[in-house]
């Protein structure tokens, strides 16, 4: 694993001085800073930075992350001209994509609530910065897979594209209608489990319970909270969406390894 | 002395593709051996084969004794240097090199020697990738091919898109590569180049090993003293 540790170090090298990592950075940094003076108290802000954690933070790692795998295509085989096991390789590849850009993310939003939130904040804050570090882990391990799966660069970007789409738009739309279809049903324990199947829907019910606004959720986010609310709900939520990152970076891997460069 | 590197028996398909068909090659050491055939001949797929890019479908190949299989040890044996060298954007020449180095466990012999001859200054080293030419490029990758005295060296057309000046020094270091022992496998479409570097010459044809032998050899088989010749003679008879 050495060399996945000189890989690592080099991609930060590269990435800290891309502009569009940079870019990602202040986006969060002026909005954070923006809905802090002009959006009111600090549940608010969190409530707002919320949307943006589940849509952008998924569709950034998503495209990005494809576009790095297949840009870096040559260097990846020149890298696996020297004596380097593929296994370390990918490591090195994945944590040195994911890793900017969650600092970008994590910098971005933590450096406003600092200057501007109380102590009230610290327990959303916390939790938003984690979610958004676990789908950036998630959605960076699902580029890497269209990556070596697709060849073709439009093809992986279709794929990265369609999981987004599904996981943030589809998801919730197919929720609704089974919702609606068994209505006279109990659904709740269904939902409960249908939401862990889907690493953003999680990461949307984690922020609402510890925004309070659950609430806002009726009965379903009573029964979401009975479960997600406690220590063994969170703990449960914060593994499933781990999970979800070693999922695809498992996948990922086991294609990298037998893969024909 | 046996060859440093040896292919026995090598397939490769892709699919319903056969690229690769019971290929049989030994690199000399000291030798320059070039590969040459007409594009999709299987090239490409022999060297990804050797650098262990590419999995087999059957057969074997041995560097220095070493089975190439998963272990990727074998591969501080081989310098190489690829067609195209892409190069991450935001890191210096400098940073790509030592990144290099220290994946290969930080030897490095002519590093001096090679930035001279190529012509790399510090200053061009110090500038990010991006902001340098596609010859520069091709220089900094020669470099990392060149510096570790591998005992096998694999150029895969080495001097496109150098200038001629670099292109003649860059010839001039291979010579001296293999001079000094390492056995070197080019390939090139540039026929006036493989008659200038090349002590044997492999064709290939549709993953089949058409013709193995010294230039001579190939002359007197063909009748032609040119290689370029030689060589269009080859692929009238196969065609």
């Amino acid at each position: 694993m050495n060399a996945a540790r000189m890989v690592l170090g080099y991609s930060l090298s590269n990435l800290r001085r891309n502009w569009w990592v940079l870019g990602y950075g202040l986006l969060f940094l002026f909005l954070t800073d923006a809905l802090f003076r002009f959006g009111g108290g600090g549940p608010r802000v969190a409530a707002s930075l919320m949307n943006v954690v589940l849509i952008v933070i998924p569709l950034v790692s998503v495209v990005f992350g494809t576009l790095y795998f297949s840009n870096s295509r040559e260097f990846i085989e020149l890298l696996l001209a020297q004596p380097v096991s593929r296994p370390s390789l990918f490591t090195g590849l994945y944590f040195g994509l994911a890793l900017p850009l969650a600092l970008a993310f994590g910098a971005g939003v933590a450096i406003p609530a600092v200057l501007h939130g109380g102590a009230g904040l610290l327990r959303p804050t916390i939790m938003l910065l984690l979610s958004g570090v676990l789908l950036t882990f998630v959605f960076t391990s699902v580029a890497f897979l269209a990556g070596v799966r697709f060849e073709d660069r439009a093809k992986g970007l279709g794929f990265a594209l369609l999981v987004w789409f599904c996981c943030t738009v589809l998801y919730d739309g197919v929720i609704l209608l089974v919702a609606m279809a068994f209505r006279d049903y109990p659904l709740e324990p269904v939902l409960l489990g249908l939401t862990v199947l889907n690493p953003v829907d999680l990461a949307r019910v984690l922020l609402l319970l510890t925004l309070d606004a659950a609430a806002l959720m009726g009965y379903t986010g009573a029964v979401f909270g009975r479960f997600f609310g406690t220590p063994l709900g969170i703990a449960a939520a914060g593994a499933a969406l781990l999970m979800w990152t070693g999922l695809p970076f498992v996948a990922g891997l086991r294609g990298f390894n037998r893969k024909d460069f | 002395m046996s060859a440093p590197l040896v292919v026995s028996g090598l397939r490769k398909h892709f699919g319903r593709l056969h690229v690769l068909e019971g290929v049989d090659l030994a690199l000399d050491a000291g030798k320059v051996t070039a590969v040459v055939g007409p594009n999709a001949a299987g090239k490409s797929t022999l060297i990804k084969c050797i650098l262990g890019l590419v999995r087999p479908s059957g057969g074997a190949i041995e560097v220095l004794g070493e089975r190439v299989g998963s272990d990727p040890h074998y591969r501080r044996f081989i310098g190489y240097m690829p067609q195209a060298a892409r190069f991450p954007d935001n890191l210096t020449g400098e940073e790509v090199l030592a990144l290099l180095a220290r994946l290969r466990g930080g030897e490095v012999r002519h590093d001096g020697v090679l930035r001279e001859a190529l012509g790399l200054t510090a200053e061009t080293l110090a500038r990010p990738v991006r902001t340098l030419s596609g010859g520069t490029r091709q220089k900094l990758s020669a470099i990392v091919a060149l510096r570790h005295e591998a005992p096998v060296v694999i150029l895969d057309e080495p001097t496109a898109g150098l200038d001629p000046l670099t292109s003649s020094h860059l010839k001039e270091l291979v010579r001296q590569r293999a001079t000094s022992g390492a056995a070197v496998l080019l390939t090139s479409h540039v026929m006036a180049e493989v008659e200038e570097l090349a002590d044997a010459l492999v064709y290939l044809v549709d993953g089949r090993v058409r013709f193995r032998g010294s230039l001579d050899e190939l002359r007197l088989r063909t009748g032609q003293r040119r290689v370029e010749h030689a060589i269009a003679h080859l692929m009238r008879e196969v065609a």
